[in-house]
């Protein structure tokens, strides 16, 4: 704490999990998040933790569904194609209420795609990605200081709620350079409070069993029910998001991570031309924060959505406003990045319909 | 007065075993659970349920047990021996679960030497889902997905995992064994004992092969069954110790040099 550092994105993620208590990471190499395995091997021996490039991302995951059940603090990072494979794992985690930490580090999809920044992996993310009915923790930084912050946040959520939780960044956060300051003391593992649940060392208690499956009839619907209320507190509980000069806006931007500093641009831009625009970010992107947009939503009458991806965003918008404002689309998908004047521009075009 | 020769172990709970009559899975389960208990580990014993017919493992090991993703036993027991290396970590895993889906998973682990025990159980088919061909079912054999018998001009050959995992440099003990007689019964417990002893001695990878039999999938009786391990198993995975630990190198110290320098 205290200590400004310069670091690149990536980095300050991986720095940011270790100063949390991250003893365990497996991974697979794919840009642009490689810098994060990179600093991981030789950071996280530095502090008697684990570190393992994996053969396949699949591999990672399953790594870290072993990892955790035994109590540990663990990460795996990826960019979109390598997380899709590991929505078997996360799945399976899910199932098992087990707490992990990952990232995904944002490129243009589908398929291969490119390695430019992108924000096509929302859906993924926040629908839970993998088969059945789950739910994932889901913080969007917008700043490298943001990205070395939020892996405290998404263990503390993770171990409070014994589930998945997860950053989604960009190629542009992943890669760039910023001042950061971390703002919580280092955490050390071993005196966190014990995990009554975990595996290994049963003298004197129970044996313990950890899985994802019921195959008597009725228990899973039970079993998943559970995970509900667990959901519905989250949705409760854990809503955060950044609402800048939303008071007087007639035009509110929504955006995300990197399309947010670009929406705070154009709010800039057009706020000393006298239009007034206003921004809601959210943090969480799961749980979203549905209530204050359905709140604002009942006076700004026009809502822009502005998001590097074709229109997944928005989806949430439009649930959250329930038909009360319009909501229009800015979506420039795989690769492309808005700029704050192209933003001005269509921001005037709807100001004068 | 009556003397008792015998008890169930310990290291097996007090629960129906599900399994079908003339399976091998109740009988390596038990040697499983004996070995455990006799080397005094069972309370630091993790097992990894697989996916398949021995889903219910978990149910009936009586020690911690965990129960992931079909073929991902190799990597759940990586991360767990590796943040709990005083535990003793063990993968049951058949075939279809071991050599078809999680067979990168395998290779890597032993190819790591990951300080974790396989137990392999090899029937040649998928029983749990009603009698597919396994990677390991035999050539000819018949199965639900190969009802003409295996054809290696359109499912190729069965896969011999212990031939295979014994090109590795890093596995310090891969053996095959079978459960369809009794001398073989007893010759399979002194491997998989062997295997744990191995990882109790932090001495490196491990894994049992298994050959077992599946009456019901294989659509003959339990005795026709054992006949079928012995006459046509057997003769094409050959049973035995393909990799011991005795004189095997320590692993060489990390160069930080590259092997090839510029004169």
């Amino acid at each position: 704490m205290g200590e400004k550092l310069l670091m690149k994105g990536n980095e300050a993620l991986a720095e940011g999990a270790v100063r949390a208590g991250c003893r365990f990471f497996s991974g697979y190499p794919i840009t642009p998040q490689n810098e994060v395995p990179e600093y991981l091997s030789w950071r996280l021996p530095e502090v008697g933790g684990t570190f393992i490039q994996a053969e396949s991302e699949v591999a990672a995951i399953n790594m870290l569904y072993g990892a955790s059940a035994c109590g540990a603090r663990v990460m795996t990072s990826s960019s979109g194609p390598g997380i899709s494979l590991k929505q078997e794992g996360i799945s399976y985690i899910s199932g098992a209420n087990l707490p992990i930490f990952y990232a995904n580090v944002m490129r243009g999809g589908p398929g291969l795609g490119n390695i430019a920044p992108a924000q096509g992996d929302y859906y993924q993310s926040t629908r839970g990605g993998g088969h059945g009915d789950y739910r994932v923790i889901v913080l969007a930084p917008n700043s490298v200081s943001e990205m070395g912050n939020f892996p405290k946040r998404c263990y503390d959520l993770a171990e409070k709620y014994r589930m998945a939780s997860m950053v989604l960044a960009d190629g542009l956060l992943g890669q760039m350079m910023e001042p950061i300051e971390f703002d919580f003391e280092p955490v050390d593992p071993a005196k966190l409070p014990p995990k009554e649940w975990a595996l290994g060392n049963a003298e004197g208690r129970e044996r313990r069993i950890i899985r994802s499956y019921d195959l008597k009839p009725g228990y899973l619907e039970k079993m998943t029910l559970k995970l509900l209320e667990k959901y519905n507190k989250i949705e409760e509980q854990e809503v955060k998001y950044e609402a800048v000069q939303t008071e007087d806006a007639e035009i509110l931007l929504v955006a995300y991570g990197t399309s947010s500093r670009i929406s705070k641009e154009a709010l800039m831009l057009g706020r000393k031309e006298g239009i007034k625009v206003g921004l809601l970010r959210p943090i969480t992107l799961w749980p979203f924060p549905t209530k204050i947009l359905g709140e604002l939503s009942g006076r700004i009458k026009k809502i822009l959505t502005v998001e590097m991806s074709l229109g997944q965003l928005i989806d949430d918008v439009k649930l959250a406003v329930e038909g009360k404002s319009r909501v229009y689309l800015h979506g420039r998908p795989s690769g492309g990045i808005p700029t704050g004047e192209e933003v001005l521009e269509i921001i005037k075009n709807i100001c004068s319909e | 007065m009556e003397k008792k020769v015998f008890s169930r172990t310990k290291g097996l709970t007090e629960v129906f075993m599900r399994y079908c009559p003339g399976c091998g899975h109740g009988v390596i389960h038990r040697l499983v659970a004996e070995a455990i208990e006799e080397l005094g580990v069972r309370k630091r014993t993790i097992g990894i349920a697989p996916v398949g017919c021995s889903v219910f493992a978990d149910e009936y090991f009586n020690c911690d047990m965990i129960q992931p993703a079909h073929g991902r036993g190799p990597a759940v027991a990586t991360g767990m021996k590796r943040v709990k290396p005083d535990c003793i970590v063990f993968s049951y895993q058949g075939d279809g679960d071991l050599a078809s889906i999680g067979m990168a998973e395998t290779v890597h682990a032993a190819a790591r030497g990951e300080r974790i025990t396989i137990i392999f159980v090899n029937n040649a088919i998928y029983g749990m889902t009603g009698g597919q061909m396994a990677p390991t079912t035999l050539v000819g054999m018949k199965s639900t997905t190969s009802p003409f018998g295996r054809d290696p001009r359109v499912a190729g050959y069965p896969i011999k995992v212990c031939e295979l995992l014994s090109t590795l440099e890093a596995p310090s003990y891969l053996a095959r064994v079978s459960v369809h007689k009794p001398a073989n019964v007893i010759k399979a417990k002194k491997a998989i004992k062997k295997a744990f002893q191995v990882q109790i001695d932090d001495l490196g990878f491990s894994l049992v092969e298994i050959l077992s039999q599946c009456p019901t999938d294989w659509f003959v009786t339990p005795l026709q069954a054992v006949e079928y391990v012995e006459k046509a198993m057997v003769p094409f995975y050959p049973l035995g110790e393909f990799k011991t630990p005795e004189g095997k190198k320590e692993p060489a110290k990390a160069e930080t040099k590259m092997a090839v320098e510029k004169g």
